[in-house]
């Protein structure tokens, strides 16, 4: 034995004498992870995690959450003398005056970007290819949950810097609490400990945003990864992939190289971003002054969805008995995002009530062997690009010399009109690209060759595919559509019958499809001499 | 769809194919000396990150093509760090990939459901231990238990109440009063008719009782634009015309949708737009919203001139500023 071996046993003697954890251990070391890049995304969303919790720590050192008005006496000249609020004049301080200080500020700026556009692609790799169905419906839900507050997370940590654009964001969020019916009023004042802005709030949210958000995220993410770690990852279907397997690579030695490196990856491409591509430069913006605004006033990516709802709004209030109503504030910004994150929750649950499926599914869907999904998505999608260009209408508007006028109401109309031409025709293309598949499995790939045969007439050689392709492509499941029960046994007429048809039609629509060749249907052909 | 469908058979995972680093020792050699490069470009990134920091002045600018005018200082340590972590990375990666093994392993995987005998025994142990605490027999426990519980939750909302202040009539005020000059924001000075020119506009606050110092909170209410058009540009009732003064007409700046500064003036056309929503409103038409979410004109300050020729408020304003609430109207 050499020394190396004997140290090694040695440790772990020790550790299991301690905790029993030998067999544990042992599983946990050999645990297989199956292989694909699209499930780096989520791997993505916990090392920007990882990043923000140690470039914010670093910002910490030196952030003064107040709000206490003071001059500015730093190193940057153009604003020196001026009267601005302590945290304005220590993001300041960190950007010009503590080495490294800025390049940390837009690392963690650029990493809170990154954590979020890599959450959102993580729910859409889940979504099209039905990660979330049973038994995964749990991680699915704390998934949306993690997305609605670093959406919120976000908004907090760009607020900090008190700068005259994050101002102008916090002035927007209190309009909202303000907009809710009743208790609106009292709420803003509680938030911002009397009218706004007051001189708490930003304290405040600097707790929200460094303690009690990172713990439930920090929270949140354990189960997640628990919960994954316990149902095993699930993999796209293939040869030798089934519903009872994970066939893959062992965490120890290659995982652990493979994600602990990708983190490193990741890691410097937001060190590098953070390096040349400057971000929220607060020293342009200058201190907040409610009575101030910069043109082009823009909230960050993750936002703008949400801004560009806002503004899209038709101008209406009602009044009942004398109280305001705001609904054109409400609809779009407690109403419209409420029935979007309630509906992505539920999504799951809606889903298998549709298909009748109640089963376990450990192998993904391919995209186009669920058009109703993947329409359904790609309409999400939609209606959320059309928000968002709305969000900017004002920057599109000056860059491409059109008139804001005229995006606003492309969008009015476009949010109605486009995501359902979205769904149409990407359920089309789904049922296309079946109708494609079909004809490679049944005839096989086109490989330009032309030959003439002996009686002169002319054909091109298809090529058989594999027998692995074949699989992949004929693999899947095609489930028939539920019927409508609307008598019971005896003939008696069902008193959910109504229900029972609602869901017979989605059913019917979630089920169209083309049928995947069987294993006769070649066999007919083989023996038809094609 | 009506014969029998067997679907076609699972071919099985597919033969492995070795990697050159397999099989020839040499390859695997090569392969190692890779990944030790790679691992010694980070060692680099490490060593001009420490250069940087000590070596570069803080105040030293460069200038390179797409980037302009650039600090060096951050630059470098930034190249360095992001260096120094990039390579680490590809060195892991690259030695998993061409020296790990890459023999794809088959686990089992077994379904979530516990098995029957377990889960009638979990049914059975919680109905049995739930007996035992007896809560089905002692209503009176019962009922004051959840009373208790229920009622505990009061007092750590209570104790948030001091977070804020009740709003009272607080939203409906401003500093605006009857008299109240007319002072340039900035500058804080008091403001002739003749200081402001047809199609020019100006920020202006409301003067202050003396020693009073005017906080964020002032401003957010009380900032007012005055614009300045040829009076028969107009398009106002009697009253709204005896609000304006020579032509000047008086907006609150708080926008009526969310409360941002209206501070886009096209003179042309004479709109003012709200650069947030683009909500805009028609000056000539006291601001009423003629594009954009906002529900209700800006609100007009009352304006005249006072003893001196100073520009003054000459009623505070009739309505509340800025966005919505419940009881605006009440």
């Amino acid at each position: 034995m050499s020394a190396r071996e004997r140290v090694v046993g040695q440790v772990a003697n020790y550790v299991d004498e301690r905790t029993g954890a030998a067999k544990w251990l042992k599983k946990t070391l050999t645990k297989v992870f199956p292989d694909h890049w699209s499930f780096m995304l989520g791997e993505i969303v916990l090392y920007s995690f990882v990043i923000l919790l140690l470039s914010g720590t670093f910002l910490t050192f030196w952030y003064d959450p107040s709000m206490k008005e003071v001059e500015y006496e730093g190193s940057y000249q153009p604003l020196s003398g001026l009267k601005m609020s302590a945290a304005y004049a220590s993001t300041l301080h960190i950007s010009f005056d503590v080495r490294g200080g800025l390049l940390m500020r837009q690392i963690h700026h650029w990493s809170a970007l990154i954590f979020m556009a890599a959450m959102v692609a993580h729910l859409m790799r889940i979504f099209f290819t039905g990660a979330f169905r049973k038994p995964r419906e749990f991680n699915w839900i704390i998934g949306v949950g993690l997305l609605t507050l670093g959406i919120l997370e976000g908004f907090l940590g760009y607020s900090l810097p008190d700068d005259l654009l994050s101002g102008t964001g916090i002035r927007i969020a209190e309009a909202i609490v303000q907009a809710v019916p009743v208790v609106g009023s009292y709420l803003s004042f509680l938030i911002f400990g009397g009218a706004f802005p007051g001189e708490m709030f930003i304290q405040r949210i600097y707790v929200v945003h460094i303690l009690l958000l990172p713990g439930i995220f920090l929270a949140l993410i354990t189960v997640h990864l628990m919960l994954v770690w316990y149902q095993k990852h699930t993999q796209y279907p293939g040869p030798g992939r089934t519903e009872k397997n994970v066939v893959g690579y062992p965490l120890m030695p290659v995982y652990m190289a493979k994600a602990g490196g990708f983190f490193f990856i990741v890691f410097g491409v937001t060190a590098f971003l953070g390096a040349v591509a400057s971000i929220n430069p607060i020293w342009i913006y200058g201190p907040y002054n409610p009575g101030q605004i910069g043109a082009g006033s823009q909230p960050d990516w993750y936002m703008g969805w949400l801004d560009g709802l806002v503004r899209m709004a038709p101008p209406i209030e009602a009044y009942i008995f004398g109280y305001t109503l705001s609904l054109n504030i409400m609809i779009p910004g407690l109403i419209i995002p409420g029935i979007i994150f309630t509906g992505m929750a539920l999504y799951p649950f809606i889903e298998s009530w549709i298909t009748g499926d109640k089963r376990e599914h450990h192998l993904l869907d391919r995209p186009r062997n669920a058009p109703n999904r993947t329409a359904l998505g790609a309409m999400s999608l939609t209606f959320m690009l059309v928000t968002l260009i709305n969000g900017g209408n004002d920057l599109l508007a000056t860059h491409f010399d059109l008139s804001i006028n005229q995006i606003m109401w492309f969008s009015r109309i476009g949010i109605i009109v486009l995501p359902p031409l979205a769904f149409v025709i990407t359920k089309r293309i789904c049922l296309s690209l079946q109708r494609a598949d079909r004809e490679l499995v049944l005839h096989g790939k086109e490989t330009g060759r032309l030959v003439m045969l002996p009686h002169g007439e002319f054909i091109e050689v298809h090529e058989q595919l594999s027998p692995e392709r074949a699989y992949l492509l004929t693999q899947h499941e095609q489930l028939p559509a539920l019927q409508a029960n609307l008598t019971d046994e005896s003939g008696v007429r069902n008193p959910k019958s109504l229900r029972a048809k609602v869901r017979a039609r989605l059913s019917r629509s979630h089920a169209e499809q083309i049928a995947k060749p069987a294993a006769s249907d070649l066999k007919e052909l083989e023996s038809g001499q094609h | 769809m009506s014969k029998e469908l067997t679907p076609l058979s699972d071919p099985g995972l597919s033969e492995h194919v070795h990697r050159k680093a397999d099989v020839d020792p040499q390859a695997a050699k090569k392969a190692e000396r890779q990944v030790g490069i790679l691992f010694l470009l980070s060692v680099f990134g490490t060593l001009l990150f420490v250069y940087a920091y000590v070596g570069i002045d803080e105040d030293s600018f460069i200038f390179l093509p797409v980037l302009g005018s650039t600090n060096a200082h951050q630059l470098f340590l930034g190249l360095g760090l992001a260096i120094a972590l990039f390579f680490i990375g590809m060195a892991a990666v690259h030695w998993a990939k061409v020296l790990m093994p890459d023999h794809e392993v088959i686990d089992h995987r077994k379904e979530q459901r516990s098995k029957d005998e377990e889960r009638d025994d979990f049914v059975a142990t919680v109905k049995e231990r739930s007996a035992e605490a007896g809560l089905g027999r002692r209503p009176f426990i019962k009922r004051t238990m959840l009373l208790s519980l229920g009622l505990v939750g009061i007092s750590p909302i209570l104790l948030l109440g001091d977070l804020g202040p009740l709003p009272g009539d607080d939203q409906k005020k401003t500093n605006w009063k009857s008299g109240t000059r007319l002072l340039t924001d900035p500058g804080d000075r008091p403001i002739r008719p003749s200081d402001l020119e047809v199609g020019g506009v100006a920020q202006v606050q409301p003067e202050l009782a003396a020693g009073k110092v005017r906080h964020l909170d002032d401003i957010a209410k009380d900032s007012v634009l005055l614009i300045r058009i040829r009076p028969e540009e107009f398009n106002l009732d009697a009253k709204r015309l005896s609000w304006t003064y020579e032509g000047i007409i008086a907006f609150s700046k708080i926008c009526s949708h969310m409360g941002c500064a209206v501070a886009l003036y096209e003179q042309t056309t004479k709109h003012l737009l709200c650069p947030c929503h683009q909500s805009t409103f028609d000056v000539t038409r006291a601001a009423k919203v003629i594009f954009g979410p906002s529900a209700r004109a800006l609100p007009q300050l009352p304006i005249t001139v006072d003893s001196q020729g100073y520009l003054v408020a000459k009623e505070p304003f009739s309505e509340p500023v800025g966005p919505s609430f419940w009881r605006r109207n009440k």
